[in-house]
């Protein structure tokens, strides 16, 4: 019977009250190493909002994401399976963040390339989104999208969450920037952004 | 025998025992009331997005990060100094190397280095209350910091925090990715306390606590406390054949 041991893994806690500011290094939320990334540099930024409808600071925020030509910079992505996906050695794919005084994170980085799913299928470019607060009795993840991708129709994660709460995982088109994705993530209650099972 | 290079990256992944932890709505521990999501989470396919993630080695470690014991310039902090010591592995219990493990606490006096901790409480200036470390090729991880402080929750009733650090680990993916804390042994206030007792299985909810372990501290300098990490996931059975 001992020949499937397996352990469960550790129960995760809070990371409230207070994350330590010194575990963050400047630069922590720009992935792009100072815009040599190969790619269309992108700003993500957007508020973190709880159920009462309040701004939540001190929100620790982590993506993950990959390259231009949708290549993970980790050998689980093997060269067996990325086809023409090439690593980028300017562009490692981790950025992290707090949120400030209004609950509001900036990342800068790369739009990420479709990456492979299960099977033969294919996922619209995506970035995965770790959130940590106090109140946050563990991780919750959830992902952003981009608008006006044709390929989010058949993602199978966007599939997955029920058609008129979609929207709420796609960033919006910020008013006089080409170049920078809105994407708030509302905790709770009104508007309450969709999250997946970690 | 086989080649951990080629198998490590090969790892299966299943979904957390749901009792071993802690539900988003833990109504005693109040926040979690306007922060918990009313809706279920939604199932996400396993794929190269959550099984790869960012890696780290020792080379992204600064000297003597694993020592909060001391600041920049080698003044000692204020407190009962302690080594934390331990091993990370998979769910199969094989080592889990290279892992980055970041620890920060309370002072001894249980306050914070963080500008929205205005308790009335001392702050020391030789302690940050930040290190990190990342696993050996065994698994292994040592910390030598100071026994963290217990803290009472503004407006709780006079609710104390039990002394406890914070533990942040990344192993190899997306799906390893966690954030926990760990406990005193034999400390009265974990009996009270509202986020270790969020998790609802015992056994688990006991992992969280350290083990008193003299053979880890350093002789007539520190006492030595053990705690061992599991991950989610484990290499992918071979196939046979």
């Amino acid at each position: 019977m001992m020949t499937d041991s397996k352990t469960t893994p550790s129960a995760g806690q809070t990371v409230g009250p207070f994350f330590n500011y010194a575990l963050l290094r400047d630069g922590d939320n720009d992935l792009t190493s100072d815009g040599k990334a190969v790619g269309e540099i992108i700003i993500v930024e957007g508020q973190v909002i709880d159920g009462a409808g309040g701004p939540l600071r001190d929100v620790l925020l982590e993506i993950w994401q990959a390259n231009a030509q949708g290549r993970y910079n980790h050998p689980a992505d093997a060269p067996a399976n990325s086809g023409d996906r090439e690593l980028d050695e300017n562009f490692r794919g981790f950025g992290r963040t707090l949120t400030d005084g209004d609950g509001c994170y900036r990342f800068v980085t790369i739009k990420p390339g479709a990456v492979p799913g299960e099977g033969n299928q294919w996922q619209a470019p995506h970035i995965a989104v770790s959130i940590f607060a106090a109140g946050l009795t563990r991780r919750l993840v959830t992902r952003l999208y981009f608008p006006g991708e044709d390929a989010n129709d058949a993602d199978p994660a966007l599939s997955g969450v029920p058609e008129e709460d979609r929207m709420r995982l796609v960033g919006d088109v910020a008013e006089g920037s080409d170049n920078t994705v809105r994407f708030n993530i509302v905790l709770q209650g009104d508007g309450e952004t969709p999250f997946f099972e970690d | 025998m086989i080649d951990d290079t080629e198998t490590q990256e090969n790892r299966e992944y299943w979904e957390y025992e749901p009792s071993s932890q802690p539900p988003y709505l833990t109504p005693n521990y109040k926040s979690t009331v306007i922060r918990s999501p009313n809706k279920p989470q939604y199932k996400l396919p396993r794929t190269l997005t959550e099984t790869t993630g960012p890696l780290f080695t020792q080379d992204d470690l600064v000297a003597d990060e694993y020592d909060l014991s001391v600041n920049a310039k080698g003044d000692a902090a204020i407190g009962s100094l302690m080594v934390m010591d331990g091993f990370v592995t998979d769910e199969d219990g094989r080592p889990a190397a290279n892992t980055l493990i970041e620890l920060w606490q309370a002072n001894s006096a249980g306050k914070y280095h963080h500008l929205m901790d205005t308790r009335d409480a001392p702050g020391d200036p030789n302690f940050i209350g930040a290190g990190r470390a990342v696993t050996d090729s065994e698994g292994h991880y040592r910390f030598m910091t100071i026994k963290p402080g217990a803290y009472p929750v503004p407006n709780s009733g006079n609710y104390w925090r039990p002394p406890h650090l914070h533990l942040s680990l990344f192993g190899r993916s997306f799906m390893s990715r966690m954030i926990t804390q760990c406990y005193f042994p034999g400390d009265p206030l974990n009996e009270l306390d509202h986020i270790l007792h969020g998790v609802p299985d015992v056994d688990a909810k006991e992992r969280l606590i350290m083990t008193f372990d003299p053979v880890v501290g350093v002789h007539e300098h520190a006492l030595g406390y053990r705690f061992d990490i599991v991950l989610r996931g484990r290499r992918a059975t071979p196939m046979v054949g």
